[in-house]
């Protein structure tokens, strides 16, 4: 599904991401996790083709297909989600006619027919239930007014409305009450299928009790520079982030390249 | 900054559709202007005399004045010596039906989409059609007599209602008004006219489609709207001129008059031509348009939707001068390219409880500037009264800018005067998040410019709202990569 291969992302002068290598195959949810600064929304932001990042040296391919030549409504189309962590607002934009532009603009680019008002309401009023959200909500703009957890629930209703084959979620769960959390994990397990993969960016490990991933990888100074099981989520749990710093993070680095991309199946 | 951000800027690619000229058997009156210029366009439309002086008294009273240098745009000198100042299709003696409509005119129009054949018509909106100088034909004329509408061009109402043409013309805007009002006071040439008598709803849209043909005029048309007690009307104005590398001037004047709980709705969609990307050439739109909501519980309402012209200065107004009377005042201006608008309203509160509502949406792409200008004045009579102003700007690009200059005046403390105002940008932030959901950029940058205007857009009738939106698209055409 997803192969990052050595990738490195510059901003100005400053390198965040320095040779990450990552392989999501198909049917699989992995996680990345790392302390603040790490460089996790930096990996999302590059995958979605968000400026000005300026890729510098690395590839990554979405299904053996150039990722990083496609603009974002083009990776939209193909399949691609970014959940966002701060969505933003769009005065005057219903959320409904966003929701249904974004969904024919998609079903368009790869050559389906649009979606009429009828059977949108229909496909909409099915997914709404399943992020708890009201009606009159999506009447409203774009999130505006929303509270935090308002807007994490439209992400998530916007994930399954959209259906995307690779989702990539970038700390959906940050600042939600425990329920909101769980209706982030259950959109994710709803969509969850042989064809379709997430990579899911959490700070913590909050989110893990709910969403069991495949892998976990942590991502530290721009590097990944751990990977386990389910099992190394609850270890960093115990012991945080800062039994990775200093030395040990060089050694480790070194095993990861080889876990990351010795683990294709 | 991102390529597409790069490309903001270059607008040359946008096309202006209604650039074309016609080629009309014109009737032109010297260049220039003069007594003997203002007799001879008084005597072509065959006017009273008592008109005729109400002219040579606006010209005479021009002749003192300076053009006015205080709003916030600039152009090279106009000279006034150097204006056609009446310019007629020849062919256009009284007409008795459409049929009889010059086909050049007719296929001029067409052209623009505005069908003048009667059952060809969108259903329900009569259309008056105006030319350079003259009103060329009136739709629906014989419907709304049954109703007791009176709906003509401002010649034929010189003619068969001259009482009411007297009674109003210059009520609201006096020729000693301003520069640009005396100007048009002196010679204008046509416009519209509407009278709904008492207790009359207006049985439809009415509408009159202005279109600068002739190369070297100026337009100058009066629109007078006359609304009894208790009487309702909506009325809609268009506007497009050909391409041309000179500056073309129009200097019109609207008044509107609502009585004892009557209501006028007016609605502008501008689109003369905004000049080349360079900024030659286009349209200097300096026009004086007021409402005098004279009766208790009337109401005045203008939506405008400014999207062309080089120049856009315009501050449609409210007079509320009955008790509880209501003004409103709805604006969308756009300023791409080279284009300049200063542009908003006076709301003038003279009665007890009267309340206004200002809505401005100024959207600058390119080099465009634009500027929100408006004064509410409260006098001492003015009791209770109340004011709502929301005044958002819009930023697409590094070169354009936005100001705003609101004035208040409030002389009695029980009025209410609330003032609101935004600067934004097209965030990147907006246009990625909207990307990232499949939608293309352009389409992108349009819905969330569109989802800026929403409060305006919905105070237009529905044909129109959607005019409105295709013409915004066509302007910010170009604006994004």
């Amino acid at each position: 599904m997803l192969l990052i291969d050595d990738l490195h992302v510059s901003i100005g002068d400053s390198e965040i991401l320095s040779g990450v290598s990552l392989e999501v195959p198909d049917g699989e949810i992995h996680a990345v996790m790392g302390p603040n600064g790490s460089g996790k929304s930096t990996l999302a932001h590059v995958l979605a083709g968000r400026d000005p990042y300026e890729v510098t040296a690395g590839r990554v391919l979405y299904e053996g297909v150039d990722l990083l030549a496609m603009v974002p409504e083009e990776r939209a189309a193909a399949g691609v989600f970014l959940g966002f962590q701060h969505p933003v607002e769009i005065p005057g934009v219903p959320t409904m006619y966003f929701l249904r532009t974004a969904l024919n603009a998609q079903r368009r680019a790869r050559g389906q027919e649009e979606l009429g008002p009828v059977e949108f309401l229909a496909l909409v009023d099915a997914k709404r239930r399943l992020v708890e959200m009201e009606r009159a909500l999506l009447d409203r703009a774009v999130n505006d007014g929303f509270s935090g957890g308002e807007r994490k629930r439209n992400e998530i209703l916007q994930m399954l409305i959209l259906e995307p084959r690779l989702a990539v979620l970038d700390e959906t769960d940050s600042g939600l009450d425990i329920d909101a959390l769980r209706v982030v994990a259950a959109g994710v397990t709803t969509l969850r299928s042989p064809d379709r993969s997430a990579l899911v960016i959490t700070h913590h490990q909050r989110l893990l009790d709910h969403l069991v991933p495949d892998r976990v990888h942590v991502l530290a100074g721009g590097r990944i520079v751990r990977s386990g099981g389910p099992d190394l989520a609850a270890e960093l749990e115990a012991h945080g982030y800062a039994t990775l710093g200093g030395p040990a993070v060089e050694s480790l680095t070194v095993s990861t390249g080889t876990v990351s991309t010795g683990t294709a199946r | 900054m991102s390529a597409a951000r790069a490309e903001l800027a270059d607008l040359a690619g946008r096309e202006y559709a209604y650039g074309f000229s016609t080629d009309l058997d014109t009737d032109f009156a010297p260049r220039g202007l003069s007594e003997d210029v203002i007799r001879l366009i008084s005597a072509k439309k065959g006017e009273p005399d008592w008109l005729l002086d109400w002219r040579l008294g606006a010209y005479r009273h021009w002749c003192t004045l300076a053009e006015p240098t205080w709003q916030n745009v600039t152009h090279p000198p106009i000279d006034y010596d150097d204006i056609i100042y009446y310019a007629a299709p020849k062919k256009n003696a009284a007409l008795s039906s459409m049929d009889e409509v010059d086909p050049e005119v007719r296929a001029m129009f067409d052209k623009l989409g505005i069908s003048l054949a009667e059952q060809e018509r969108l259903s329900g909106v009569a259309v008056d059609a105006v030319v350079d100088s003259v009103s060329v034909a009136t739709t629906f004329q014989a419907r709304l007599a049954e109703a007791g509408v009176i709906f003509c061009s401002f010649s034929q109402a010189v003619r068969d209602h001259p009482d009411l043409v007297r009674a109003y013309l210059g009520s609201v805007v006096p020729y000693r008004d301003n520069f640009f009002a005396a100007l048009n006071s002196a010679v204008f040439t046509d416009g519209s006219f509407c009278y709904v008598p008492e207790g009359v709803v207006c049985p439809m849209e009415l509408s009159t489609y202005f279109r600068i043909n002739a190369a070297g005029t100026g337009q100058f048309e009066r629109t007078l709207i006359v609304a009894e007690r208790g009487a309702r009307v909506s009325y809609l104005e268009g506007c497009t001129a050909p391409m041309r590398d000179e500056h073309q001037l129009h200097a019109a004047v609207v008044e509107l008059v609502a009585l004892d709980d009557a209501t006028i709705k007016y609605s502008t969609v501008q689109n003369w031509y905004p000049g080349d990307a360079e900024g030659n050439g286009g349209v200097y739109n300096f026009v004086t348009k007021r409402g005098r909501a004279a009766g208790a519980r009337s109401k005045i309402s203008w939506t405008q939707v400014e999207t062309g012209s080089a120049i856009t200065w315009k501050y449609p107004g409210v007079v509320l001068q009955g008790d509880g009377s209501v003004g409103e005042f709805y604006s969308v201006a756009v300023s791409a390219g080279h284009q300049q608008a200063d542009t908003g309203t006076k709301m003038i509160h003279i009665g007890k409880d009267t309340k206004s509502t200002i809505v401005s949406k100024a959207i600058s792409t390119g080099h465009g500037q634009n500027t929100y200008r408006g004064l509410v004045k409260m006098l001492r009579s003015a009791t209770g009264a109340r004011n709502h102003t929301r005044c958002d700007s819009l930023l697409i690009g590094p070169d354009c800018g936005a100001h705003t200059f609101p004035y208040v005046e409030v002389k009695h403390p029980t009025c209410q005067v609330e003032h609101e105002a935004t600067t934004s940008k097209v965030s990147d932030d907006q246009l990625f998040y909207a990307r990232q959901r499949g939608i293309p950029e352009e389409e992108a940058t349009s819905m969330i410019v569109n989802g800026f205007c929403r409060e305006v857009f919905r105070e237009l009738p529905m044909e129109f709202a959607v005019e409105a939106q295709r013409l915004l698209s066509v302007s910010l055409e170009g604006a994004v990569g």
